[in-house]
This record gives structure tokens, sequence and C-alpha cells, in this order.
């Protein structure tokens, strides 16, 4: 009776330690940079938050479009208002895996190479994207870092002729969060 | 037999145990579909931006502000009134201008200087949104701001015999502006005002000068908007040519740049003249056609947290 109680306490604790295994962060870095003829356009936001599930590889992240902060005042309030209309749209999601989990060993220093896969939501419009990134673990701690590419027209962003020679139709979205374990 | 009959006694709360876990898993597999969920939103404040394209309507001070650390560089102008006719090319032989430079101390505060043509005058500002409308975890339905500014007359003195005070060309405007994102595409705002004027020309008006201006702002595209402002001036406080200002225009956004271009019964382009001194008449095409320009320029760059 004993060894059934010990296995059941066993049994108990490993179905609640799958909590542990998810890493969650709310002050995500998500930036991006583009270049025109006429115009270098860059913002900031360090608000984003993201969970990371190291057991399905399940990664989520979800950013304010008004946290993103800009160099030009005027170009923040013409990015919310004008192209990504952020009172309809005041988020942007990405649902996706990491495609290859086991590369990762989650308990050894390291940076890992990953391939990720999911849908971008911007601006409304949902589209499958898939990219490279790396796991870095150090210390037991998590982070994440990738570098990619959108293109502006995909989301149905619409740029003007007037201003077609100061926006890339081509935007580099750079990412950078470091995790914290989920507690529940 | 498969089992010892005492077995049986714990085998049955098992598999209750192993129920509960597969059930319990189970759970976890559907929260695993919304990992985001699992967070609780954090309640922010979401302030209302860009009630109106720029920090004028049309010769109103709208309740936007101009951002920390950026100057606006503003070029208005107001041609002569379209029944000056084709003698006149309706208007467009004469112009009066105004240059002035906005510039925001904190996105809160901003302060402004000018100099037009009309009757020779410099003017200073102060505008202090000291309200914002915002939703979310603060929900406050209107902004407010509160807009000050002086106004020099430099003209020669007509009589130059007679004793001449400096203060005599001084004019002070204070003015409450209460404005309204009400939706995506429709601001309202509503500015009691009043206009001190230190010497006026006759026993008949007034001195203080008390008015309601109204001004509205309709979003047609991202880019272009419709602006409308009427004020209305007390009775009894003006000389007996004076009408109330009422104006029309567009704005029209090209990145850096917001044009806009109406029709405005107003001659001046501050508010001691706007407000005080209107005298063309709608009715008879007393109508000036006007355009400001704005550009602006990053002066401070803002630190990134």
């Amino acid at each position: 009776m004993k060894i059934q109680m010990l296995a059941l306490g066993v049994l108990m604790l490993s179905a609640f330690s799958v909590d542990a295994q998810r890493y969650f962060t709310r002050e995500g870095e998500v930036d991006f940079y583009s270049e025109a003829p006429l115009e270098k356009i860059e913002a900031h936001n360090n608000s984003a938050t993201s969970v990371l599930d190291i057991s399905s590889g399940k990664l989520e992240f979800a950013v304010l479009i008004k946290a993103f902060q800009f160099e030009k005042a005027l170009m923040q309030e013409h990015f919310n208002e004008n192209y990504m209309e952020s009172d309809e749209f005041p988020k942007s999601v990405f649902k996706g895996n990491i495609d290859n989990p086991e590369a990762v060993k989650w308990d050894t220093d390291g940076t890992y190479p990953v391939n990720v896969s999911g849908k971008l939501t911007i601006h409304g419009v949902t589209n499958d994207v898939s990219t490279t990134g790396e796991i870095t673990i150090e210390n037991g701690q998590i982070s994440a870092h990738s570098v990619f590419v959108v293109a502006v027209a995909d989301y149905d962003i619409e740029i003007p002729a007037v201003v077609r020679e100061n926006i890339a139709k081509e935007v580099e979205i750079r990412v950078d969060v470091d995790y914290q374990e989920l507690k529940k | 037999m498969f089992f010892h009959p005492s077995m049986t006694r714990f085998f049955r709360p098992l598999c209750l145990m192993c129920f509960i876990l597969l059930v319990g898993t189970g759970l976890q597999a559907q929260e695993d579909d919304d990992l985001l969920s699992l967070l609780e939103e954090e309640p922010t404040i979401d302030y209302t931006t860009a009630a109106f394209k720029t920090n004028r309507v049309i010769n109103l001070h709208s309740i936007e502000n101009t951002s920390k650390g950026v100057l606006d560089f503003k070029i208005s102008h107001r041609f002569g009134f379209l029944n000056g006719g084709f003698y006149e090319l309706f208007g467009l032989d004469n112009a009066s201008i105004r240059l002035g430079l906005d510039y925001g101390i904190t996105d809160q505060l901003q302060i402004g200087w000018g100099r037009s043509s009309y009757e020779k005058t410099y003017d200073g500002y102060l505008k202090w949104k000291f309200l914002r409308q915002s939703s979310g975890a603060r929900k406050m339905p209107f902004s407010a701001a509160f807009f000050a500014s002086t106004a020099i007359q430099t003209l020669k003195w007509p009589n130059p015999d007679r004793e001449n005070l400096f203060t005599s060309r001084m004019y002070y405007t204070m003015q409450l502006i209460l404005g309204s994102k009400i939706n995506d595409n429709f601001s309202l705002q509503i500015s009691p005002t009043v206009v001190h004027r230190n010497l006026v020309a006759t026993a008949a008006e007034a001195n203080d000068v008390y008015a309601l201006a109204f001004a509205g702002r309709v979003k047609i595209t991202n880019r272009l908007a419709i602006n409308a402002e009427y004020i209305y001036a007390l009775p009894n406080q003006l000389a007996p040519d004076f009408r109330n200002s009422i104006s029309i225009g567009v704005d029209l956004e090209t990145g850096g740049h917001v044009f806009q271009l109406h029709f405005t019964n107003s001659t001046s382009m501050i508010e001691k003249g706007f407000i005080a001194e209107t005298v063309g008449n709608w009715a008879d095409g007393g109508v000036h056609f006007g355009f400001n320009v704005s550009r602006v320029f990053t002066v401070v760059k803002p630190k990134f947290d």
C-alpha cells in the first residue's frame, strides 16, 4: 500500500510539474527597422508578452501596437492612425511552434538554433510565417532571439504614392525576450 | 482472479485518481491552445490620440499639442476677400501672413511664438493640456487644455502727438479648450474664451470680450479631414460692423507636412483678431481663401526606456 501511495504521489507530482515547463515574459523587446531612399524608420517596443511551453515547443507573442516608440512623434502618430489603425487593431499576435524543440537542451547552457513557424497577425491579417531563431540557456535562464522580414503589403497596409520614397516595402523585425518561469 | 481481494480496496481509489489526473491533463492540453490566456491582461491606460491632425483647427487652437521635443514651423496665409472680384484676382493679389513656431516642452505643455503681418502683431502663447481623454484602465470622455496668449501690435501710432502708452498695444486671451474624439471619424471641441484689450477705439466696445468657440472635424480618409469652426461672441461687446467668425476647410496630410486649406471670414490668424475683429460677411463674399502649412522637426530625440 505504501508503494502504491508513493507511486500515486509521483504520478501527481509529474502531472503538476507540467506547469513548470512554461515560461513567460511581459517585457519582451520587439523592434522594427526599415530603410527607404528618403527615410529610415525605426521603432521600439519593450512590453511584448510571450509564453513558451518547452515541452511542446509552443510559442506565442502579443504586442500592443500603441506601445511602439518612434524617434519622431509625428511618425508614431501616423503609424498608429494611418498605417496600423491601432484603434481598430490594437494588437499583433504570433502563435506558433518551435519546429525542432528536441534540438534545445533546456537544462544545459548554450545557444541553440531553432526553426519557428506559425501564424502572424498584423493589422487584422493573418499569414503563415516561418523563420529561424536562437534559444540561449544561461544559468537556467531561457532567452530567445529572432530576426525576420515581413512585407507591408502582405498585411493590407497601404503606402500612398506620395510617401513611396519614404517608406520601405519590407520591414525587418527583431525579437529579444528573456523568459521567466510561469508559476500557476 | 487477476487481483488479490485485498487489492481492490486500493484499486478503486487509484482508478479514480487516474481518472482525475487524465481529466486534469486533458484540461491542460486545452489550455495549450492559447498560451497567452495563461497571463492575465495587465490593465493599461489607452490615451486617445489625434482628435485633430494638427494643433490648429483652422484659426482656433485644437485640443492637440505638439509632442515633446518637436518644433512645428507654421506658415499661414489669408488671401484678400473673394468679393474683390477679378480686379483683385479674387483676393489673390493681397495676402496676410503669420509665421509661427510651436514647441512641445512636454507632451502636454506647448509654447509658441508668431508674427502676423496684420497690424504688425507679435504673439506668444502657452497651451497646457491638463486632462487627456482615455479609455482602458482610466476612462475619461474628453480632454481639456488651458490656453493663454499675449499679442503686441506694433503699428506706428496714428497720433504721435498725444501721450501713447505701450500697454495700449497689448491684448490678452484666455481660453479653456474642451475636446473629445467622439469616434475615429468625428471630433468636437468647445472653447469658452475671453479676450482682453487694453485699449479699444470707442467707448461702445468692451475691453473684455466673451466668446464661445465651437470646432469640429470629420475624417474622410486616413489622410483627409474636413474641419469647421464657429465663434460666437456675446452681443453688445464689439463694433457695429463686427461679424462672428465662420471657417471651413480641409486637412491634407503628406508625411511630414499637414496642409490646411480653408475659407474664412476672419483676416487675422490670432485670437484677439479673429475673435474680436472679424468683419468679413459670408453672405456677400467677404471670405478669404487661405492655408496653413505645418512642418515638424524633431529637435530633442526621445529617450526610450
